[in-house]
């Protein structure tokens, strides 16, 4: 057997001739049973198709010369487990011969990444040495359905047309599709004659997205040249400058406009700000002068662990003398609009691959997400939109399906919902890594090859850098269906793997002087970053394609998932092919880094397609002055909810119902996070193994002691004018997405000292005045938090075209959403304390610790108990303010705490208030033996304005509000002196609330309120028990 | 950075008379390095190889004292959980397996592996007890490891991770359990039902017969190495069967993961447990300590 047999080149050597065989698998009823069909048939119920029953098949189509007794290895070696399964050559008669029902079968589009018939191909040709073209697909019967409910469940439930087609009968045709063959001819496309409405034209029509200013500088450019573009430096140009892969807008310079009498930011004295005499202000490259600039001026004050940061594909910071860690998080959210599997799957895949492409390769460790949805119960589904429910479900199985393949434990995350991320949601991927100290940055020399490893180039994922910059509307499912893709897991693993040892068997060093991922942009992307300063020469029909028939321009745009490049000397190249043949990695040569006048020379078959200036492709984009306009007055809110006054007892079940705050456990079983073996906590915490962490913490080097804490920040109610009213601020939303992100590290040990944080935006388009200014905003705080924190930003993203226009016209903006992702360095992990409650036998006592005295008309703008009981006039209904002083030093006196073993638990006040708090480290710590519960009283809070029903106004502010900088604690009664001393100490307050106990019951005095514990973790068990 | 008494202890220079466990990965594999740790830690030298290198030159597996079949979704698990990796032990190394489970070499496989070794036939083996039954060609399958389904009211199905408590079974011939409840015999009873947790992420768990009578013989031949506590099944197990092993009990497949609870910190709520409950060596590290003690047991000194 050759180990090595590469299985696309198999799929090549299959005999035009050779018959197509249907094999269907069923599950032996007897033994398995039928999940899927059980899941099928509950689901359709659940829309409303009442099947008996669903009974599912898995299909394989083979296109190969096998012999019948051959057909029946096959399916006895590879399709079939004799104990559970059956195999039916051709198909079984289908339940409409019986009228007992109806079928449908799946099967993937021509061209859609289809893994199990890649391992099938590759199995067939290992085992019995014949070349194998393979297809899977599934089927299912189902029971007391019509033909036409057969066919509305496959496209509602089972299939998205955009990758797959459905059938009403079993689908065996005599044979595959073949690829659309272009005829390779080098086409010029005219740009100098062209007036601004035509070059506005094609730049929409032929996909490239850019604006006028930057179609002119190309016309400029090539009317300098004298001659058209040719379609391949057109597109190159696209791609290089897309928003996606360039920042253009968080890179240019701004008009600010918007000053506010009480504005919570001072504008003058900031880094690369001028203050106009108008009031005006502008802002020399917002990125750099806000995220950015604090960063540098922290190193300068004296921070000295970060390693990296802004340059490379993601940020990295020391670990310990040895080793650092890298942390990067992405956004895929045009895609995962589309197809929600296939966009997360390669969301996470994309972001794996920036870390193992950081400096000279980093091993990914962990990894994150969040994700923003409409809620699951939204009626209102406008054309064009998928169902939220199927989005959530599906874009958790992409990240499931891609992130436990690949061996990376999913850590740590969130999901925030609200009804305007329907047609546009938002999936966050992140990655952390491990890189030795010494590998940190790259260089490629003049000389090195250009060598691609990994996946075969499509035509999957041709535009997605500038689909991804583009707006969606009602009909991008149809228009750009080819942006969608389908990753494939474990050739990412191979390719990891064999990075890997590239990067480690030789004591010398890597085989490799640079290397990057190909993502956005594919190989024009990768090559042109890596090539910037020498220039490259790329022969483009050396790329390994995965079916006949590409153009020189769709190889060199492709994004293709799964493919990594490489500046390797000439010299290692036959070691690392080596290496590349025992992992069964393709690797393929496709020239040579460093050209004579540092230009990209693009070759097809000898023939030269496309010739640029390095110079122009990365500095020659035009950076216009754009316009902010802030002016909260103006912003159009949604009538302010008539308030209710829910008793205290239904208002905590309310909030714990609430899905931002019910237990996301449904997700997060569904992800390996502990794979690696180094998960020291975990998401999901205490006896019950049920509480919600607030940070995971894995130990990269197990055995090693110390560790990294993972969490984020997300704030946006604080920042949406549709729940904040005109209170809405992105500043103040910012800093207290800052705060949390370092609340929920402190808590769980970290050092506030070693936290390194990520600037993920997502905004709607900032074309628009008024959406720039709040990312201005936004960008503001990330400076002043950052600085204040001393948190340093380390790496980040953005994707600023987050919105959906419907059919009708009308545009869905997302709200501006700003996540920040922090990783902070736990110097020993035993020190490591959760949420959940623990009790003691001697007196445990809950304390409120918080940069401000408790408040009994705190602010209640934002909160989630706004957003379900509406606002009495006596509520403050401005938003929280994050105090930058005291904020900072409550998260040292916290992490001090818990360094010095003086706690038992801490959690983050956080979505839902102190009370909510509470109860989530209640049902953290309960177990049926030995239920939690706690007695809470507050003798000196004034409740004189709590009315008879307990909760509503005023002081109930005080368990309801959201404000930053808020912790409770658990800590043995004794400590509690001690606890007080230091915070009054600092400044800072803290207050005894209660103590716990083993009653099984929450019990507010002060409210009135006594609620069993169980039934608490129902509540915030039950919404998203799916 | 302090120097942690786990690294401390660790042997990752190990002696040249530690016994030699061999660790077999494939494309997919990726709890392996997990499983190379515990071999380490539990006093073997530990060596990682690819099963197409294997498949080149099986006289390796002759040479090695353990076998490790780590988990992971070897070749994607696309088809079906450990198909291909089984198909291709059967159609290339079968022989040499067979003669190492001959010569009684113990082997854990885990997750992944599980499957793999259940679909391959060194599981659960064959039906005596004499290992020199080993038949020339694989036995038939017997048993299977199907999709996570627990009944209702629990909503098994699909992929989960969890820690589970388990109980091994004081009948059974396993080497590799035997004796694990042996140092919490001194805790309170819920401490040691605490302590005895593995975790399982995995959506393909679930162990399935042929027929009942395969399980019935399982029993009486102590092949039954482990099970889930009663109301803790994750996947819907028959009889709550976490783990079998072969007649000789030296070949020990099971869906949980021992080689990710080597350190206390690992386990679920070891912030919730008292400083005096996580002393010692944890069930995980143990269950590789008695393979490999068992195998230095019988290693003549300085044969090496």
């Amino acid at each position: 057997m050759n180990a090595t047999s590469d299985r696309s080149s198999a799929q090549n050597a299959v005999s035009p001739a050779a018959k197509l065989h249907r094999v269907e698998v069923w599950p032996r009823l007897e033994t398995m049973g039928d999940p899927l069909g059980d899941s099928v048939a509950r689901d359709a119920r659940a829309i409303g198709i009442d099947v008996k029953g669903c009974a599912t098949a898995q299909v394989y189509l083979i296109k190969a010369d096998l012999t019948d007794d051959q057909l029946r290895s096959v399916c006895d070696r590879v399709l079939v487990d004799p104990v559970v399964q059956s195999a039916v050559v051709g198909a079984k008669p289908s339940p409409e011969l019986t009228a007992a029902g109806a079928m449908v079968e799946v099967h993937p589009l021509p061209g859609v990444m289809d893994p199990a018939a890649a391992s099938v191909s590759m199995a067939i040709q290992q085992l019995l040495g014949v070349a194998a073209q393979v297809s899977t697909g599934t089927r299912f019967d189902l029971l007391n359905a019509s033909p036409a409910q057969a066919k509305s469940l496959g496209e509602k439930l089972l299939a998205n047309p955009v990758i797959q087609r459905v059938t009403t009968a079993p689908y065996h045709p005599s044979d595959f599709a073949k690829g659309v063959s272009h005829e390779h001819a080098v086409r010029r496309i005219t740009i100098t004659s062209l007036n601004d409405a035509q070059l506005e034209k094609l730049s929409r029509e032929a996909h490239l997205f850019l604006s006028l200013d930057e179609m002119k500088a190309i016309q400029t450019e090539y009317r300098r040249r004298g001659e058209e573009p040719r379609e391949i430096e057109l597109e190159t140009l696209a791609q290089t400058w897309s928003e996606h892969c360039v920042h253009k807008t968080l890179k240019s310079k701004v008009t600010y406009k918007g000053a506010a009498a009480a504005d919570p930011i001072t504008w003058t004295g900031r880094p690369g700000h001028t203050v106009n005499p108008d009031g005006s202000v502008t802002i020399n490259n917002l990125l750099k002068s806000t995220v950015a600039a604090a960063t540098f001026e922290l190193i300068k004050e004296g921070i000295d662990w970060t390693l990296s940061v802004f340059t490379d594909n993601s940020g990295v910071i020391a670990l310990d003398d040895t080793f650092g860690v890298c942390i990067k998080v992405e956004t895929h959210n045009h895609p995962s609009a589309i197809e929600p599997y296939g966009g997360s799957a390669t969301g996470i895949g994309g972001c794996i691959r920036d870390v193992i492409g950081t400096g000279l390769g980093a091993r990914p460790i962990a990894s994150t997400d969040v994700f923003c949805v409409a809620p699951p119960d939204l009626k209102d589904i406008p054309a064009g939109c998928l169902p939220p429910r199927r989005i959530l479900t599906q874009v958790v199985a992409g990240v499931r399906d891609y992130g436990n393949r690949m061996g990376i434990p999913t850590v740590s995350g969130g999901v925030y919902f609200d009804d305007n991320y329907v047609g546009n949601p938002l999936v966050y991927c992140g990655c952390i890594g491990l890189i030795p100290r010494k590998l940190v940055k790259g260089h490629v020399k003049p000389g090195d090859r250009i060598i691609a490893l990994g996946g075969r180039t499509g035509r999957d994922g041709i535009h997605g850098a500038t689909f991804s910059s583009a707006e969606l509307e009602h009909s991008a499912a149809d228009e750009f269906s080819h942006a969608v893709q389908i990753g494939n897991a474990i050739t990412e693993k191979q390719t990891l793997d064999a990075i890997m040892r590239a990067r480690d068997e030789d004591p010398r060093g890597p085989l490799y002087n640079a290397m990057t991922d190909c993502g956005a942009g594919g190989f024009s992307s990768a090559v042109g970053e890596m090539g910037g300063k020498l220039g490259a020469e790329v022969h483009l029909e050396r790329a390994p394609l995965k079916y006949p028939g590409l153009s020189s321009t769709e190889i060199w745009i492709s994004e293709a998932q799964e493919r990594m490049v490489l500046a390797v000397p000439p010299e290692n190249v036959p070691a690392l092919k080596k290496i590349c043949d025992e992992e069964s990695v393709e690797m393929a040569d496709l020239g040579s880094f460093g050209t004579p006048g540092s230009e990209l020379v693009l070759r097809f078959k000898g023939e030269e397609v496309g010739r640029m200036s390095m110079h122009f492709l990365h500095e020659g984009i035009p950076t216009p002055t754009r316009e902010a306009a802030w002016s909260p007055a103006s912003i159009a809110t949604k009538p302010a909810k008539t308030p209710t006054r829910p008793h205290a007892k239904d208002a905590i079940s309310h909030l714990l119902s609430h899905p931002n705050i019910a237990s996301k456990h449904w997700i997060i079983r569904q992800y390996d996070h502990e794979v690696r073996g180094g998960t020291v906590l975990k998401p999901l915490v205490g006896r019950s193994q049920r509480g919600p962490g607030d940070g995971s913490v894995i130990e990269p080097i197990p055995g090693s002691g110390s560790g990294i804490a993972i969490s984020q920040g997300l704030q946006t109610g604080l920042g949406d004018p549709n729940l904040a009213g005109a209170h809405a601020d992105a500043y103040l939303m910012t800093l207290a997405a800052i705060d949390e992100c370092v609340r929920n590290l402190v808590c769980v040990g970290a050092d506030p000292e070693r936290i390194a944080i990520l600037d993920n935006f997502c905004w709607p388009s900032c074309k628009k005045p008024e959406n720039l200014a709040t990312l201005v905003r936004a960008a503001e705080g990330c400076y002043d938090g950052a600085k204040a924190y001393r948190t340093p930003f380390v790496s980040g993203k953005d994707s600023l075209n987050n919105q959906f226009t419907t059919q009708d016209g009308r545009t869905i903006e997302i709200p501006p959403t700003l996540l920040i992702t922090g990783m902070g360095i736990v110097p020993d992990i035993t020190r490591c304390i959760s949420s959940d409650a623990k009790f003691s036998d001697a007196g445990s006592t809950l304390l409120l610790i918080s940069a401000a005295p408790q408040r009994t008309d705190a602010p209640m703008g934002g909160s989630h108990y706004k957003r379900l009981f509406g606002l009495s006039d006596q509520h403050n209904k401005a938003i929280p303010r994050t105090d930058l002083v005291k904020g900072p030093l409550t998260a040292k006196l916290i992490s001090k705490l818990v360094r010095e073993g003086v706690l038992l638990a801490a959690h983050d006040v956080s979505d839902g208030g102190v009370l909510t708090c509470i109860a989530e480290m209640l049902i953290g710590g309960s177990t049926p033996n030995r239920p939690l519960g706690a007695m809470i009283d507050l003798p000196g809070l004034d409740t004189r304005a709590v009315d008879a029903l307990g909760a509503t106004d005023h002081a109930g502010a005080f368990w309801w509000n959201e404000s930053p900088s808020q912790y409770i604690v658990e800590a043995q009664s004794t400590k509690t002196p001690t606890i007080i001393e230091m915070a009054q100490k600092m400044g800072l307050s803290a207050t005894s609330l209660g103590s716990v106990n083993t009653s099984g019951v929450l019990t507010v005095k002060p409210l009135g309120l006594s609620s069993v514990v169980g039934d608490l973790a129902a509540a915030w068990r039950g919404p998203l028990d799916w | 950075m302090p120097a942690s008494p786990a690294l401390a202890s660790n042997p990752l220079q190990t002696s040249p008379d530690a016994p030699r466990a061999l660790v077999v990965r494939a494309a997919g594999t990726n709890c392996d390095a997990e499983m190379v740790r515990a071999f380490q830690l539990a006093g073997a030298s530990a060596q990682l190889i690819h099963l197409d290198r294997l498949i080149d030159n099986p006289q390796l597996i002759s040479d090695a004292d353990l076998l490790g079949f780590p988990g992971g979704f070897s070749y994607g698990d696309d088809v079906a959980s450990g198909r291909i990796f089984a198909a291709k032990l059967k159609a290339a190394l079968w022989p040499a397996l067979r003669d190492a489970a001959r010569k009684g070499v113990p082997m854990i496989a885990a997750c992944n592996g599980f499957q793999i070794l259940v679909q391959s036939g060194l599981l659960p083996g064959p039906t005596s007890t004499n290992a020199h039954t080993w038949p020339d060609l694989p036995p038939a399958q017997e048993l299977a490891l199907a999709h996570n389904h627990t009944p209702p009211p629990g909503r098994g199905g699909g992929f989960t991770d969890r820690w589970c408590r388990v109980e091994p079974d004081p009948t059974s011939v396993c080497i590799w359990t035997k004796g694990l409840l042996d140092p919490l015999a001194k805790l309170p009873p819920l401490s040691r039902r605490d302590v005895c947790m593995l975790p399982v992420a995995h959506g393909e768990g679930r162990l399935v017969a042929s027929s009942p009578s395969v399980i019935e013989r399982l029993r009486s031949t102590g092949q039954i190495a482990l099970r889930y506590s009663k109301d803790e099944n994750p996947n819907g197990s028959t009889d709550d069967i976490a783990g079998i092993c072969d007649p000789s009990g030296r070949i020990f497949g099971l869906m949980p993961h021992p080689e990710r609870y080597l350190d206390w910190t690992r386990h679920p709520f070891w912030t919730a447990l008292d400083s005096s409950v996580r002393t010692g060596d944890t069930p995980g590290l143990m269950m590789f300590k008695n393979a490999v003690n068992l195998v230095k047991s019988q290693i003549p000194a300085g044969a090496r």
